[in-house]
């Protein structure tokens, strides 16, 4: 033994270190094209589903290196190789052990070693095509960071004697530690083992040529290992695995005594040494020892009386699971992330229980529970949980249609969770991420009683107390919202309310809860990020143990005061004057400015406008984003967690938007409004009846960035997108709604019908109808009707993507996030006539999918975010609107800077 | 006679433990950058948004880089790890810069190497070494992005080669003293970068080699499942300067899986964890003195040989943690 020689250690995701302790390692063969016909089958018939589990049993069977071969003529060896691997590579139960990647064909050797993030094992070089192949292929081998196994075979053949064997072990052996400098413990010698007994006398000392060279090898060649295809030695007695498997022991029995460091084997089909029967084990010890001459036709006759001994048993082994209890059973399955057996088992505890949720509730929850403790514990990963992930959703997606007809049958009559009641509050119209909240907390058994949308809050209050209520549930998208809710934590308070209060909807924040809602009311309040989230909440709160979690909600509102109070306080503001004389256009040459005068002047209206025609601009990812279902599409259609949910959600979609656009289900209408205008002073552009910019009919009052900005940066405002009055320069502008009505009406059918799926999917659409239709007028407006880019021309893609000139930025948006300006927009348009779209008192727009916005054409128009905003500036705005500071202050809410 | 780098290393490494910087990101924050930086005047034209993608500021802002990498080496840090953490054009490509890289590769050696010369001079008894950095790039070739495929690949083994190759071409043109395959998830990709790695050297030479991986969470696992141990096994035939651990947890949650590869690693070791884990807003809000409280055990046990900071950490913390190194003895060798 040379010690100064390290140990060889080699990896999968552990690691396999090959030393006299581990001792002898069993190397699984069947992942072998060329030996195992089964193997050979599944991949000609493409059937790596089932190729994979070989590998599996085998490594459950005590493989501790796999072997994979796929050289046949009949296969594209590198293809076959790389998808093995790369599929193998997904299943951590497998991979922990290291790859022993075989082929003769060094290209498919390299495409193995280019598929193993551990340490494998190459099988084989030799010197076969010459010394100059050798060092190249182990040179590359040594690159890749394999260890590798050197055939005793050189230009002449392979060694088939004791001499030949060590000659060229000694040469390879040479070479590769001198001229190639490759670490002397990753090389392994194969010998070669040959059948014996068959009935050729030159091959009877075989086996024990193959002993003696091990010896030498292991005494000779410091640190080099030696390993074997096992399998060859029994070729002879095909279709009689009782004497095959009793050779393969005597023989490894032997090579491991001379030294032999592992072997390629079927790791089933091992049987231990001393439970060979007396008679049997002397037959074969003649033969392997080479003991006597008759040696071969002795074993040949003896084979006769023990063949086909029954070897079912291992195969049932594997599946022995399957006798323990069903919750045993269910948690296996999920815990493995084996799908095969779920629906049975999920079928078979249903009939047990009483109803269909109570699956999920019981041996289902369990078991992920197990997973979950597991994963907690670090003894799963991530790969693992996801596969059991994919157990569950497949076993509740089994249940499904049960829970469905068990609630269609029994309708509400059952007990439930808690009592919620949920509004979108006051002077706000969208409901689609209430309504989903919902489904969610009525499926979990929550009675939820929905007020529906621009609901007061003396309505909200008085349905609590009527109902009962346990919790009361705020939704709200539009930025005004935000004080609503304020206002309703205010009146729970006075009114001595003690429920919790959940907040949820696109604009409110955990900040905005715990800053501004919390402090207003003593009850608990909690911000809910999306619908995935609202039973654990809801749960939490009507739990035994709520004290607790309500307390875990106090402290964590009270950190978030904190932090905000921090960050508030870094912020500095620049002066109005500041900010105003380092405005965006301040160095825009406006003498050569020429903006196009529009092809139509004044307001335009559009009714029942082709819905053909606005489908075709869908952009489909905020639509997926509703059902939070989140990524880019349409790869969203083939991600991994969400891909198959988002394209049923897809297809389904697909089906009722043909549904709509065929019969004429919603009705799109829109206006738009060009005229001349300039900038004036303070920030505000003016809007002309005509082109003597005579007659003011609209002044837009715009806001300016004012946090402080590095020198030379903009401090932007809206205003700068206009020609100032002072240039002489004749600019225009433009403004448009679009609407899309029909929506709530075909919901309410979908939903008197118990359909909330369709109800839902039908705004989430009109919601869609509303978007494209904003992005088409805007095109037709560019191109026709101001026809300032009457040449562009871009993809869907790029439009969404907004690769072209000007912008459409909308009151309430980042840009000019004060609402109270679409009245100017309302009046300028005459909206309500022209379209019947209206504005409630929070100035949300009425039907909720609609869209409007002013449209600015100058190449540099970009949109932007006004940030926060300090007083002198809200001043300013209140006087320019004819405000008090309260009411503007009360507008400029969200935006303000202190 | 003058000692080659890798020398100077070696000496210096068995005398005392080395100081990496700290977050490049972090201190980039401070500068409250906008797009018009990213962009300068060299990609002022380029049709996608940029801001975000610090690797350009080597180019775009190159006195912040370089402002950056002075602060660390003021506090006494050894090494100035390049700002290229997504030099790559498998990185690049979701700016579409895949034509950029070898400028930003370039010059981000230039950044640090201008700072390292400058600090050098000041205080030649501590030479200063630019360590090049080659990041993870955000595709894993072991990994399928999608569950219902996962033989499914998104890179392969030969578009990772070449693509750390030229990265490290650049570095070194750009005046690299050592290669570093760092926060390393997928053991084949920085398999890859190896392979590329030892390419360049039979090009162009020796340079000591640094590799690093990242444990993502409590399962003690890189992000492709395998253990320290058998990470360790998978990078030794790199020929490597030094082994460790960097980045996702906090040093407290590393020190385990530092010692274990302590216990196996060949080379030199070397650790830069993060300030902490983040807060629910995303900052790392460990202080200096609670991240050297923590650091304490790797140095006391000597399992240690280089010692730095990643997310969030700041000159303040590699001033702290420099102190801390310096009253303790570097990990033996071993064989």
């Amino acid at each position: 033994m040379n010690k100064s020689i390290p140990d060889m250690v080699l990896s999968g995701l552990e690691p396999l270190v090959v030393n006299e302790i581990t001792g002898f390692v069993n190397v699984g063969e069947r992942a072998n094209v060329t030996g195992s016909r089964k193997f050979a089958r599944l991949i000609q018939e493409e059937n790596y589903e089932e190729a994979v589990e070989i590998a599996r049993v085998q490594v459950e069977d005590g493989a501790q290196i796999i072997d994979v071969n796929m050289d046949d003529a009949m296969l594209d060896g590198v293809a076959a190789m790389r998808r093995y691997l790369n599929l193998l590579a997904a299943e951590p139960d497998i991979v922990r052990v290291p790859f022993m990647i075989d082929s003769s064909k060094f290209e498919i050797i390299e495409a193995g070693l280019q598929c193993v993030q551990g340490k494998a094992i190459v099988n084989s070089i030799s010197m076969k095509e010459g010394e100059e192949e050798f060092i190249r292929y182990a040179r590359t081998v040594k690159r890749y960071g394999a260890a590798v196994v050197v055939m005793a075979f050189d230009t002449a053949g392979q060694a088939d004697t004791y001499q030949r064997r060590i000659d060229i072990c000694k040469k390879s052996y040479d070479i590769l530690v001198n001229k190639v400098g490759f670490p002397p413990q990753d090389i392994v010698f194969d010998p070669n083992i040959f059948p014996i007994a068959t009935g050729i006398s030159d091959h009877d000392n075989y086996a024990v040529d193959f002993f003696s060279a091990t010896k030498w090898i292991k005494e000779n060649l410091p640190g080099a290992k030696v390993s074997g295809g096992l399998s060859n030695v029994s070729f002879s007695f095909r279709g009689n695995d009782t004497v095959r498997e009793a050779m393969h022991s005597v023989f490894l029995y032997h090579a491991i005594k001379n030294g032999m460091d592992m072997a390629i084997v079927n790791a089933g089909m091992l049987t231990i040494y001393d439970d060979i029967p007396k008679d049997l084990l002397e037959h074969v010890e003649d033969v392997v020892l080479n003991r006597r001459p008759d040696a071969g036709e002795r074993l040949v006759e003896f084979a006769e009386q023990v063949r086909g001994v029954d070897k079912q048993v291992k195969e049932s082994d594997k599946l022995k699971w399957r006798e323990n209890d069903l919750q045993e059973r269910i948690t296996h399955s999920l815990v493995k992330g084996i799908a095969e057996f779920i629906e049975e088992d999920v079928e078979e505890a249903r009939q047990q229980f009483d109803k269909p949720i109570q699956v999920i509730e019981g041996p289902l929850m369990v078991g992920m529970n197990v997973v979950g403790d597991l994963f907690g514990a670090g003894k799963m990963f991530l790969p693992q949980v996801v596969k059991s992930a994919r157990v569950m959703k497949k076993a509740v997606a089994y249940l499904l249609p049960y829970i469905e007809e068990e609630k269609r049958r029994t309708g509400n009559v059952s007990q439930n969770n808690g009592v919620i009641v949920m509004a979108t509050v006051k002077g706000d119209v969208h409901d689609i991420g209430k309504n989903i909240v919902g489904v969610v907390l009525s499926c979990n058994n929550y009675e939820v009683i929905d007020l529906g949308v621009m609901v007061p809050p003396e309505k909200i209050l008085a349905a609590a107390k009527e109902h009962n209520a346990d919790i009361i549930g705020l939704s709200g998208l539009i930025t005004p919202s935000l004080d609503e809710m304020v206002t309703i934590g205010k009146m729970m308070e006075a009114d001595g309310m003690n429920l919790p209060l959940l907040i949820g909807g696109a604009t409110t924040s955990k900040v905005h809860t715990a800053v501004k809602i919390e402090p207003e009311y003593s009850g608990v309040t909690v911000h809910v990020l999306d619908a995935s989230k609202s039973v654990p909440v809801a749960s939490g709160l009507l739990s035994e143990s709520k004290d607790n979690f309500i307390q875990t909600i106090k402290e964590d509102n009270e950190k978030v005061r904190e932090q905000n109070a921090k960050r508030r306080a870094k912020k500095a503001f620049s002066t109005l004057e500041k900010s105003r004389s380092n405005s965006a256009n301040k160095d825009w040459n406006w003498s050569t400015y020429q903006p196009v005068k529009p092809q139509v002047l004044g307001n335009k209206a559009f009714v029942d406008y082709p819905l053909a025609e606005i489908v075709d601009r869908f952009d489909w990812e905020p639509f997926f984003k509703t059902w939070e279902l989140h990524g880019k599409y349409p790869a969203i259609l083939s991600d991994q967690v969400v891909g198959e949910e988002a394209t049923k959600l897809f297809n389904d979609a697909k089906e009722r938007l043909a549904d709509i656009v065929n019969n004429n289900l919603l009705n799109c209408r829109a206006v738009i409004g060009l005229y001349p205008a300039n900038a004036i002073e303070n920030d505000s552009t003016e809007l002309y009846a005509d082109e003597n910019s005579t007659e003011v009919i609209a002044t837009l009052h715009h806001l300016r960035q004012q946090v402080d900005r590095p020198a030379g940066r903009p401090y932007r405002s809206l205003a700068d997108f206009v020609a100032p009055k002072s240039s002489d320069v004749k600019d225009y502008m433009g403004g448009f709604v679009v609407t899309c009505f029909g929506a709530e009406e075909l919901a309410k059918k979908y939903e008197a019908d118990h359909d909330d799926y369709n109800a839902i999917m039908v705004k989430a659409l009109a919601d869609r109808f509303a978007e494209a239709f904003a992005e088409l007028m805007h095109e037709r407006v560019r191109k026709e009707f101001w026809g300032y880019a009457s040449e562009e021309s871009f993809s869907n893609d790029q439009l969404i993507k907004e690769a072209y000139d000007g912008i459409r930025p909308a009151p309430g948006y980042p840009a000019c996030p004060e609402h109270s300006e679409k009245s100017t927009l309302w009046e300028l348009l005459d909206v309500e006539n022209a379209t019947g779209c209206q504005l409630t008192d929070s100035y949300a727009m009425y039907p909720a999918s609609s869209v409007s916005g002013w449209y600015f054409s100058h190449p540099e128009s970009r949109y932007f975010a006004l940030g926060q905003i300090n007083k002198e500036q809200v001043e300013n705005y209140a006087e320019r609107k004819g405000w008090d500071i309260d009411t503007a202050e009360r507008w400029l809410r969200p935006t303000l800077g202190y | 006679m003058v000692k080659t780098t890798p020398e100077t290393l070696k000496t210096i490494l068995a005398e005392r433990i080395m100081l990496l910087d700290g977050a490049m990101g972090t201190m980039i924050q401070r500068h409250t950058l906008e797009e018009e930086d990213f962009r300068g005047e060299h990609f002022k034209d380029h049709p996608s948004p940029l801001k975000g993608d610090n690797d350009l500021l080597s180019i775009t802002r190159p006195e912040i880089i370089e402002s950056i990498h002075d602060a660390y080496f003021e506090v006494g840090a050894d090494f100035a790890t390049t700002n290229s953490f997504n030099g790559t054009t498998i990185a690049q490509a979701d700016y579409s810069l895949e034509a950029a890289v070898y400028d930003i590769n370039f010059h981000a050696a230039q950044c640090a190497r201008r700072s390292a010369d400058k600090w050098t001079l000041k205080t030649p008894e501590q030479p200063r070494f630019v360590v090049g950095a080659l990041g993870p790039t955000n595709r894993t070739a072991s990994l399928s992005p999608d569950v219902n495929d996962p033989g499914m690949r998104l890179v392969t083994f030969d578009e990772l080669r070449i693509a750390y190759k030229q990265a490290a071409n650049a570095l070194l043109d750009g005046g690299a003293d050592i290669l570093m395959i760092e926060t390393v998830f997928d053991s084949l990709n920085a398999k890859a970068a190896l392979f590329a790695v030892d390419e360049v050297r039979e090009e162009r030479g020796d340079m000591p080699v640094m590799v690093s991986g990242t444990i993502t969470d409590a399962s003690g696992r890189t992000l492709s499942g395998q253990t320290p141990e058998a990470f360790w096994v998978s990078m030794a035939h790199g020929d490597l300067m030094s082994i460790g651990l960097n980045c996702a947890l906090g040093a407290d949650d590393l020190l385990p899986y530092i010692k274990r590869i302590d216990a196996q690693a060949t080379t030199f070791v070397s650790a830069h964890p993060n300030a902490g884990l983040p807060n629910e807003f995303g900052e790392y809000d460990q202080t200096p003195e609670m991240m050297v409280d923590q650091l304490k055990p790797f140095v006391e046990g000597q399992h240690l040989n280089i010692l730095g900071g990643c997310c969030g950490t700041t000159p303040e913390h590699i001033a702290a943690i420099k102190a801390l190194a310096d009253e303790h003895q570097p990990r033996q060798q071993k064989a």
